[in-house]
């Protein structure tokens, strides 16, 4: 029997949305931290450091994430544990962006000027120190537009999990397509949602990201 | 300890060679005519009318503020409804070239933006017709200048283009679905699989690198 598309309908694919919205901040926190260790991995004085969190970068930057989603589901398997898409999910999109996030805020890192990190060294200041009330907060300020730039691909990102079979979105509009053979409705719906999740987001980075070129010009 | 099994993987390693091709295919397709799109739609919307450049400028959000696979499914889905059926390469490609061409767009502006204005009324001055400056004034140098992100967004056309495996196109992780629900050795053909794409965006910046030293020999005077 075809289900019609419906109030009721419309609002499962809503409801769906919380669950985008938690694997996104999973993996934009999990993201943030390994991130963070992977930028500073990047720019330590350690050369095997350097080149394994660099080669850490360049392999997930070179593969698709619908790949890293499949080794990590299927991984888990072979390590033993219980195949559970929500986890699978969680950790692979945390090192997809821990890699990018890496990347970003190496560029950001570097990009405070040299001087910054020869005064503070002059001054008796150590690593730790250096790193945290020197540099990292000048950088801070060049990363917050392009880190808000890739929240919204990594929201976009989460929809692969559906390919795996975790419930979210994506998934649920497939769901209901199913049931209601709606599909211009339903990947309409599912589109809209996201796209109202996103470009809140993709307009706010675009706008620091001019203010920033703005104070940064003269 | 779990025993890695790679011989059913090595012994249809033509199967999987035959999907990259078709992923390469597909993707250099999608980057040829995306870039048609992009200049079209980067020429109307530094240059057109009002309308048309609300028209593109609403197709840029919607394309990149919405995750692909829902584009796919979308046109793989709920085209069809509309009288518009299509193969799944085809829609594949279609979604591709739709996609490509809203992130495409942007860079393409970036570049126009980057021409100053008095090139462009030198070649007023010359008598070049608006075509011709917009071929030979405009558009060649900023190609030249937006060289570099376009081809980092064709590498990630070409990892992006994986989730066509979806709707059963014929790409290369579309070979590792059916591998792998043939052997059962899941792990195995996704991590051969993950190989082939990072050896195909390895290649591609290689292959790019040297057009870009063959291409744009000319000296920059600035």
């Amino acid at each position: 029997m075809i289900r019609p598309f419906g109030w009721n309908e419309f609002l499962i694919i809503v409801m769906a949305a919380q669950w985008t919205i938690a694997l996104s901040a999973i993996a934009f926190a999990g993201g943030g931290v390994g991130g963070l260790l992977i930028a500073l991995a990047r720019v330590c004085d350690i050369r095997p450091l350097r080149l394994a969190s660099l080669a850490f970068i360049r392999v997930f930057q070179g593969t698709p994430l619908l790949m890293q989603l499949f080794l990590v589901f299927f991984g888990m398997n072979i390590l033993g544990l219980a195949i559970n898409p929500w986890i699978a999910a969680a950790i692979a999109l945390t090192l997809h962006a821990s890699a990018f996030l890496g990347e970003i805020w190496r560029g950001c890192i570097d990009a405070v000027p040299p001087g910054q990190r020869e005064a503070s060294t002059a001054l008796g200041l150590r690593y730790y120190n250096r790193m945290r009330y020197i540099i990292l907060p000048q950088a801070a300020r060049i990363a917050v537009a392009p880190t808000v730039g890739f929240l919204v691909q990594l929201i976009k990102g989460t929809s692969l999990a559906a390919i795996i079979g975790f419930t979210e979105l994506t998934r649920q509009g497939q769901i209901i397509n199913n049931a209601t053979f709606s599909p211009f409705m339903v990947f309409g719906t599912v589109a809209a949602i996201y796209f109202v999740l996103c470009w809140p987001l993709s307009l706010l980075a675009q706008r620091m990201e001019n203010k920033f070129s703005r104070a940064t010009q003269r | 300890m779990y025993d890695f099994n790679f011989a059913p993987v090595v012994a249809s390693f033509d199967q999987l060679l035959l999907g990259a091709w078709l992923t390469i295919r597909l993707s250099c397709a999608a980057m040829l005519l995306g870039l048609i799109v992009s200049i079209v739609c980067a020429w109307g919307k530094t240059s057109g009318p009002a309308p048309a450049r609300f028209v593109i400028n609403a197709y840029i959000e919607i394309i990149r503020n919405t995750p692909f696979l829902v584009q796919i499914f979308f046109i793989f889905f709920g085209l069809p409804s509309l009288g518009l059926r299509l193969s799944p390469n085809g829609a594949a490609l279609l979604a591709l070239v739709v996609n490509f061409g809203a992130y495409g767009t942007e860079i393409i502006r970036a570049g126009i933006e980057s021409i100053q204005k008095g090139q462009v009324e030198a070649g007023t001055a010359l008598g070049l017709s608006k075509l011709q400056i917009f071929r030979y004034v405009v558009m060649k140098p900023a190609l030249r200048t937006v060289y570099p992100s376009l081809t980092s967004q064709f590498i990630y056309l070409m990892l992006t283009s994986s989730v066509v495996s979806v709707i059963s196109a014929d790409d290369l992780a579309a070979a590792g679905n059916d591998l792998q629900s043939a052997t059962f050795a899941s792990f195995e053909v996704y991590i051969i699989i993950t190989l082939m794409y990072l050896a195909m965006s390895i290649g591609f910046s290689a292959i790019f690198a040297a057009i870009d030293r063959m291409a744009f020999k000319y000296p920059l005077s600035r």
